[in-house]
């Protein structure tokens, strides 16, 4: 599992994303993980082994690296990329369980058929119902993780440069010691390259809250100005007689609400049905 | 996630390039991301191990070669290449946009689409007109500027492209003016030249693609300019060939009609 699994597992949420959701994964994934792992990572490379102290005495050069940095740069942004598109997967477990409910619905239906399955994993659901709520918490979640880290790091590493000369006191140092930092100048590049990105990042995530957000209310207005649309059935048009019409929404009343609501706001159906009377 | 992700994501933009975009592509990662990874990366890798300065004084080699060093070679040439080959993104974000169009224009049963099935859709190869024009003229003029800057970083930061031997350093801590040397400057001079040889040519190509472009261009609205002497009541909405076709459809029933190829 390295940063390819990750790739592999968030690609798949790609497809149910915003625009917006969509563009902020790429950013991530070529501005920030692409850059940590192909640049980042080398110039941290040897942070311990060219951290040097004006000393000779044994063990000096450990505790003042280790008072300077208790966490290094490179942890600290990999430990937050991971979290920052880890709330995606609550998307994706969402659709899962949706696609699922849809599967179980076309078996009660009668239209497990291979072609109908296929259907059902293939179709981009739309970002409504349930499926809204989980996808703002993952983009609150996002922000709050970034926003977290960001201060972490101005908390550990005030002002976000690194400096070449640090002066250290710590036992078992005699008095006060220099200790030289490798690669400051370059580290500086690097960290204030990750913090624009990480900025560009919040940006893009609270432009999504507020597009979601306003796309809700706008269709929210449209339903309340047209109630009867909304109400049809992807199913509606394989069932052309009434009978079996009637048994469909006996077979609905008889579910539990959850896939009510599924069949009602799910329009990517919607397209291809009849009215149907029981949603 | 690492250089063979960028390639895959990158291949799939290649299908919609011109040919001059595709010789890029090529150009771009076989000589100068496989070089870096493959020959660059281990000419620098021991850059400050093997950095040495005639002194004894703790920290002066660390500060002598963060002063004649802030940014690596590798990693300005890995952050231009990332820079250089993101613009290709907007090309495939707007070739997804239309063929999402396009399969929800299908899915609606429109007559006007003339595609079989979902499939064909997506195997479809979007031609460099209208709005997509602008999307790949502005996404090799993104290019040309990035690596413009990174060439001018290169010689603002690097002085000449040259690696010398000996750099005469005299910041804190070092006592007085020291001697440091640097390690395989004649190998890492060599790299370097090349690099920029093939970055020069990168450019080029990118000019001549966005020259290429812009003849297309006008040399299709003189076409239409033409066209649209011999039919003036028409008027262009689209610069699709499916446009044409509708228009000698709709002109039938109308005025005479000067039959043209297309």
């Amino acid at each position: 599992m390295n940063w390819a699994g990750l790739y592999t597992v968030l690609s798949g949420v790609n497809r149910h994303s915003t625009a917006i959701g969509r563009i902020w994964l790429s950013v991530i994934f070529i501005f920030r993980i692409m850059v940590l792992v192909v640049a980042a990572e080398s110039v941290w490379g040897d942070e311990k082994s060219a951290f040097t102290c004006n000393t000779q005495q044994p063990g000096c050069n450990s505790v003042c690296y280790d008072h300077f940095f208790p966490i290094s740069h490179i942890r600290l942004w990999a430990l937050q990329l991971i979290l920052v598109t880890t709330p995606a997967l609550l998307v994706a477990m969402h659709v899962a369980y949706q696609q699922h409910q849809e599967k179980k619905l076309l078996v009660l239906t009668g239209h497990a058929d291979p072609k109908h399955m296929e259907e059902v994993k293939k179709h981009k659901m739309r970002i409504a119902g349930s499926l809204w709520w989980t996808y703002v918490f993952s983009v609150v979640f996002r922000l709050l993780f970034e926003a977290v880290f960001m201060y972490i790091f101005y908390m550990l590493y005030p002002g976000y440069q690194m400096v070449r000369l640090v002066k250290c006191e710590a036992y078992p140092c005699p008095n006060t010691v220099d200790c030289f930092i490798s690669r400051p100048t370059e580290k500086t590049i690097f960290t204030v390259f990750m913090l624009v990105t990480s900025s560009i990042c919040i940006v893009l995530n609270m432009a999504e809250l507020v597009y979601l957000v306003v796309r809700a209310c706008v269709r929210r207005g449209q339903h309340n100005s047209n109630p009867s649309s909304g109400k049809s059935s992807f199913y509606g048009h394989k069932l052309s007689s009434e009978y079996k019409q009637n048994e469909i929404n006996q077979l609905l009343t008889d579910q539990d609400s959850s896939l009510k609501d599924m069949l009602r706001r799910n329009p990517g159906l919607q397209e291809k049905g009849d009215r149907c009377s029981a949603c | 996630m690492d250089w063979g992700a960028l390639h895959t994501i990158l291949g799939g933009v290649n299908k919609h390039s011109t040919s001059i975009g595709k010789i890029w592509l090529t150009v771009l990662f076989i000589f100068r991301i496989m070089i870096l990874v493959v020959a660059a990366e281990k000419v620098w890798g021991d850059e400050q191990d093997d950095f040495i300065c005639n002194t004894l004084q703790p920290g002066c080699k660390n500060v002598c070669y963060d002063h004649f060093f802030p940014i690596s070679h590798i990693r300005l040439w890995a952050l231009q290449l990332i820079f250089v080959s993101t613009p290709a993104l907007l090309v495939a974000m707007h070739v997804a946009y239309r063929r999402h169009e396009k399969k929800r224009q299908f899915r609606k049963g429109d007559e006007k689409c003339e595609f079989k099935d979902v499939e064909e859709i997506r195997r479809q190869r979007f031609h460099i007109e209208g709005t997509l024009w602008w999307t790949y003229t502005s996404s090799i003029f993104f290019r040309l500027v990035f690596e413009a800057v990174f060439m001018y970083a290169f010689y603002f930061m690097y002085d000449g492209f040259q690696m010398p031997r000996l750099m005469k350093c005299n910041a804190w801590p070092c006592p007085n003016t020291v001697d440091c040397f640097v390690s395989r400057p004649t190998e890492k001079t060599v790299f370097t030249i090349f690099m920029i040889a093939v970055s020069s040519i990168c450019i080029l190509l990118n000019v001549a693609e966005l020259c290429y472009l812009l003849t297309k261009f006008f040399l299709r609205k003189s076409r239409k300019a033409g066209n649209s002497k011999h039919h003036p009541n028409h008027e262009n909405k689209e610069e699709t060939k499916q446009n044409e076709m509708n228009e000698l459809i709709s002109d039938t029933c109308q005025n005479t009609v000067i039959g043209f190829s297309s």
